[in-house]
């Protein structure tokens, strides 16, 4: 009974050492693509608020939290309030799985990309709740926008994953980063090349991120699914979607460019200069990669319509998938080397864990 | 046939989207344009047509002399003049001399039809009214501003002596 409290306490503080500088680095990835998207176009930014305008997210904290929460008349009070926890919670549980380094992981569980996949699913519930509860046609008009091209793109999704299961031949996402061991060639995005761009188009448009932000489509439908939400709600949708960026982003960098290992690994002199690097920075400084292309993409890329979107969905993302995965299926059968030489495919769950 | 083979091979390699990251990243690096505002401001022209004012003489006698073109010239009606014989000299001044700048339209025929210079536009183009009544320039108000600002008119005025 006690021995089963100090567990629970144990992983209550693990929890809020995974959250708070998750939330952190939510803050800060606002102001980040506040000050990409400026230099992009030609401006620096905010720069008011602090040194290099380096204290504008709390600023941007504060107006949001004392801003009064309007609830319309007209919306269903419960499920109104309940939507944005709905879409942030997932974005945060998500990150029990995620490795940070070897062996440093909440839940190390053997199902870890099964439980990644389902829990991303579950985000848009808040989105669709959200547009329904607000009983506002662009708020619905969004959503339903949202729900359509999540699941579509989950499809497309779902094959890449299914890829790096092959390639990988396991679902625990410690054992897929070390299957990706020796060097920046055995990572995974050289064989699953075409997996990599058909995962990260997809995860772009999961996180409804333009160029797919059809669901929030401000110059069509107003701010789309959320338009009826003022203050921290509103805040919520708002960090409920840029923790998605990070996780999308992690996954990523965990699925096709080995997670936490470094990039110099069996290189001679480089190997042993970079050695003192910690694997939770290069998992830090990959995923920071991922994000800045994400704030990128944004602002180079206008949006799609919505017919364009589905059309690239399901005529072309899926079945580029299904051709990659028979021809992963190929060069694993034939162990095509450094990826899937035979004693590669060996290594087992229980190998690493034992 | 060939044609068709190296357009679908450059949608699917995504050419012309990288072109695309590519401008959009060597922008990145580019100069930035931002001005930072209440500390810095836009350079703007001598000929810039912002806030009114009169002006004086270097020794201190005001220019104007109530001829009224400026009042008759007013395409907005804004400008209203009442003038008599000044009582210490007898010279023909005004006693009142108002623009409303609600009605002004700063279009700058004041100063162009002003015989001695007097009535002038100024760059000033940062002011505001707190107050219903405030917007009605007096003679008072307007020579302030213009003791205020002399030298930056005057500089101004002869910038553009070559081209009046």
């Amino acid at each position: 009974m006690i021995h089963d409290i100090f567990i629970l306490i144990y992983t209550l503080i693990k929890v809020v050492l995974i959250t708070l500088p998750l939330l952190l680095f939510v803050a800060y990835l606002t102001y980040l693509e506040r000050k990409i998207i400026g230099y992009i176009q030609g401006r620096i930014g905010p720069n008011r608020v602090g040194i290099y305008g380096l204290a504008q997210p709390f600023a941007d904290f504060f107006k949001l939290l004392t801003k009064e929460l309007i609830i319309p008349t007209a919306s269903n009070r419960y499920l109104f309030l309940i939507a944005p926890v709905l879409a942030l919670v997932p974005a945060l549980a998500a990150w029990a799985v995620i490795p940070f380094s070897e062996g440093l992981v909440l839940s190390n569980i053997n199902a870890g990309l099964l439980y990644l996949f389902a829990i991303s699913s579950l985000g848009v519930y808040g989105i669709l709740i959200a547009g329904w509860a607000s009983n506002s046609k662009y708020a619905l008009l969004g959503a339903m926008r949202s729900a359509a091209q999540t699941i579509s793109y989950e499809i497309a999704m779902g094959f890449a994953f299914v890829g790096v299961l092959m390639a990988s031949g396991t679902l625990n996402l410690q054992d897929i980063v070390l299957h990706q061991q020796g060097g920046i060639l055995h990572w995974f995005w050289i064989p699953l090349l075409p997996l990599f761009f058909v995962y990260w188009v997809s995860a772009v448009a999961e996180t409804n991120r333009a160029p797919f932000d059809v669901a929030e489509g401000e110059s069509e439908i107003v701010a789309g699914f959320h338009v009826e939400y003022s203050g921290m709600t509103f805040a919520i949708f708002f960090m409920a979607e840029y923790a998605n960026m990070i996780l999308v982003s992690a996954i990523a960098a965990l699925l096709f460019l080995g997670g936490w290992l470094s990039p110099f690994e069996n290189i001679p002199v480089l190997d042993a200069w970079f050695d003192w690097v910690p694997g939770f920075a290069w998992l830090l400084l990959k995923t920071s990669g991922f994000l800045f292309l994400l704030i990128w993409l944004r602002a180079t890329f206008p949006r799609y319509r919505y017919d364009q979107i589905m059309r690239l969905g399901w005529k072309v993302l899926i079945p580029i998938t299904i051709l990659w995965i028979v021809v992963l299926g190929f060069s694993i059968e034939s162990h095509l080397g450094p990826w899937f030489t035979e004693e590669r495919m060996a290594i087992t769950h229980d190998t690493f864990v034992g | 046939m060939i044609s068709k083979l190296k357009y679908y091979l450059k949608t699917i390699l995504l050419v012309e989207l990288f072109q695309g990251l590519w401008l959009t990243g060597k922008y990145f690096f580019s100069k930035k344009v931002t001005l930072q505002f209440p500390e810095e401001n836009t350079p703007t022209s001598p000929r810039f047509r912002g806030l009114l004012a009169l002006r004086r003489y270097p020794n201190g006698e005001e220019r104007c002399i109530a001829c009224k073109l400026c009042e008759a010239v007013c395409p907005a009606l804004a400008i209203t003049i009442e003038a008599e014989p000044r009582k210490s000299d007898g010279q023909r001044r005004t006693t009142s001399y108002e623009i409303d700048l609600f009605k002004c339209i700063y279009c700058g025929f004041c100063e162009e039809s002003c015989p001695v210079d007097s009535i002038v536009v100024t760059k000033n183009m940062h002011y505001h009214f707190e107050e219903r009544g405030q917007q009605i320039m007096t003679k008072e108000k307007l020579l302030a501003i213009g003791d205020k600002y002399e030298a930056q008119i005057a500089a101004d005025k002869t910038l553009d002596e070559p081209y009046r």
